[in-house]
């Protein structure tokens, strides 16, 4: 039931901005055969370098139409050990074969853009601030059965039948259940400190209030256990009166 | 079109198979052809409570992967006309089973039969989660003891999501509490939980109350469905269940501690 909604809303994944500090070899001249002396004689001084090394091409600064052989090129860089992420080019011929190639391409040095537009955001997205969108209380009729879950995102929770030891209850807003608490209640579990949770009869595993928590240990010795109560917080504890 | 009843509880060794065989005779002995399945892959007993073991050839697995014919695998019981088994497999387990499998034989039977028991295995895993996949009606055994109440409300939970109704959206499954070893001195004793206090911590109806009874191991020995021992207070309890399965309404005995008179007492008439 609502293991598949919390399933959806959990993000399989997440983009970031991100500056990766990479070796970029720029080929000033179309010459393959003194490129693999050189690179050759570059290996030799500094091996570790050239193991595996992520590389970027820079082919903006040669000459235009220079009819460069790029599998070829991309082969030797291989060989000597660097492994080419992306070309930088501006030249169409070479942006053409890149992409048969199935290669990525920068746009030449000097244009400040990035291929992937969501990096430009601010790397670190401030949290978002509470949707002012309504969203109604969901409400429950049947029994929740222990290993059941159920998650009021983006609002209130009501219970109108029992919560079985063993289920959970979790609302970015406030619980109410009417009728015996018997499993665990998550409210505010956003951080919303103003959160309160209700029941006819305290009977729960484990209550918590943004993060604040008391366990059946704790509860049971309350003389409200078992008692119609609402519970919120003053400040770091959690309160709990009679309804 | 056949009714397909679940037999389960999620706690082991409460009474399912017990169940299956004394429901699924009770309602073959009213006039319904009945047939029991056991899902229980690698772990068969049905066919030893129903007294058939020596006349299993081919079993469900050998059905599923086509090596058979219903027909063929089902075995009629000996006593009663109406009455089919369809044994698990012994040496298999329960991978065997398939979602497409179980569906196509409980499709074929629910077109020859009235009644499809399932007889579930224990736990919550694959194979009593094919057994009550395609459940129209569900027997919750419970045992009056904490972890079987809580296991059972799991099941039920369970039974309310991942069945076939559940998840097309159709009307759920009716759920029935089967409270098994029931024993009464206990309950007024405090050491066991009452009935009351079960149904209201799983607030599913009452099916039945069977008793705590010497007659059941004697029943599974013999490889006869204690339903057919009708002296005995387990048998007799089993016949008002089945008869409140069918719609008629029952008072529940065996609830109150019985009242043992002085020459009793004395020879010890402990049933």
């Amino acid at each position: 039931m609502s293991q598949a909604d919390l399933n959806d809303q959990i993000p399989v994944f997440q983009l970031k901005g991100s500056m990766l500090a990479i070796t970029v070899l720029e080929l000033a001249q179309n010459d393959l055969e003194r490129l693999d002396q050189q690179l050759a004689v570059k290996v030799e001084q500094a091996p570790d370098f050239f193991n595996n090394t992520p590389l970027v091409l820079a082919l903006d600064k040669l000459p235009a139409e220079c009819d460069l052989d790029l599998p070829a090129l991309i082969a030797l860089c291989r060989k000597h050990g660097l492994r080419t992420l992306a070309l930088r080019a501006g030249d169409p011929q070479i942006v053409e074969a890149a992409s048969r190639l199935d290669l990525p391409v920068l746009p030449p040095s000097g244009a400040r853009e990035r291929k992937l537009d969501i990096a430009s955001k601010a790397p670190a997205e401030p949290a978002k601030p509470a949707e002012p969108v309504y969203r109604p209380t969901r409400v429950v009729t049947t029994p929740i059965r222990g290993g059941q879950q159920v998650y009021a995102q983006g609002g209130d929770l009501i219970v109108l039948a029992a919560v079985s030891p063993g289920a959970e209850l979790l609302a970015d807003g406030n619980i109410h259940v009417y009728g015996p608490l018997r499993g665990r209640a998550l409210a505010g579990i956003k951080g919303d400190t103003n959160a309160r949770i209700f029941c006819q009869q305290l009977a729960a595993e484990m209550v918590s209030i943004a993060g604040h928590y008391k366990v059946a240990e704790d509860l049971r010795r309350d003389p409200l256990w078992t008692e119609a109560v609402q519970m919120k917080l003053s400040g770091d504890v959690l309160n709990i009166t009679r309804l | 079109m056949a009714k397909i009843l679940v037999v389960t509880s999620g706690k082991g060794g409460v009474g399912k198979t017990t169940s299956s065989a004394a429901i699924g005779t009770g309602l073959a002995l009213r006039g319904h052809k009945t047939v029991i399945v056991d899902f229980d892959v690698g772990l068969r007993n049905l066919d030893l409570i129903m007294g058939c073991e020596r006349r299993v050839v081919y079993d469900f697995v050998n059905v599923i992967q086509g090596d058979a014919t219903l027909t063929q695998a089902l075995i009629k019981d000996k006593r009663l006309e109406n009455l089919y088994v369809l044994a698990a497999s012994q040496t298999r387990d329960k991978d065997a089973l398939t979602l497409e499998g179980v569906g196509k034989v409980i499709d074929e039977l629910a077109q020859n039969f009235e009644y499809v028991i399932c007889d579930s295995p224990a736990g919550i895993e694959k194979g009593a989660h094919l057994a009550m996949y395609f459940a129209d009606e569900a027997i919750v055994v419970t045992n009056p003891e904490v972890s079987s109440v809580r296991d059972s409300d799991r099941m039920l939970g369970l039974l309310a999501s991942k069945s076939r109704r559940a998840e097309n959206g159709e009307e759920p499954i009716k759920e029935h509490l089967l409270l098994t070893r029931y024993n009464p001195e206990r309950v007024v004793k405090g050491e066991m939980l009452g009935v009351e206090d079960v149904e209201e911590i799983l607030s599913i109806r009452l099916l039945g109350v069977i008793p705590e009874s010497q007659a059941v191991l004697k029943a599974s020995n013999q490889g006869v469905p204690v339903i057919l021992d009708d002296q005995s207070d387990a048998g007799q309890a089993y016949s008002d269940a089945v008869d409140r399965l069918l719609g008629k309404e029952v008072n529940h005995r065996f609830l109150d501690v019985k009242k043992q008179g002085f020459l009793q007492r004395l020879f010890g008439g402990r049933e």
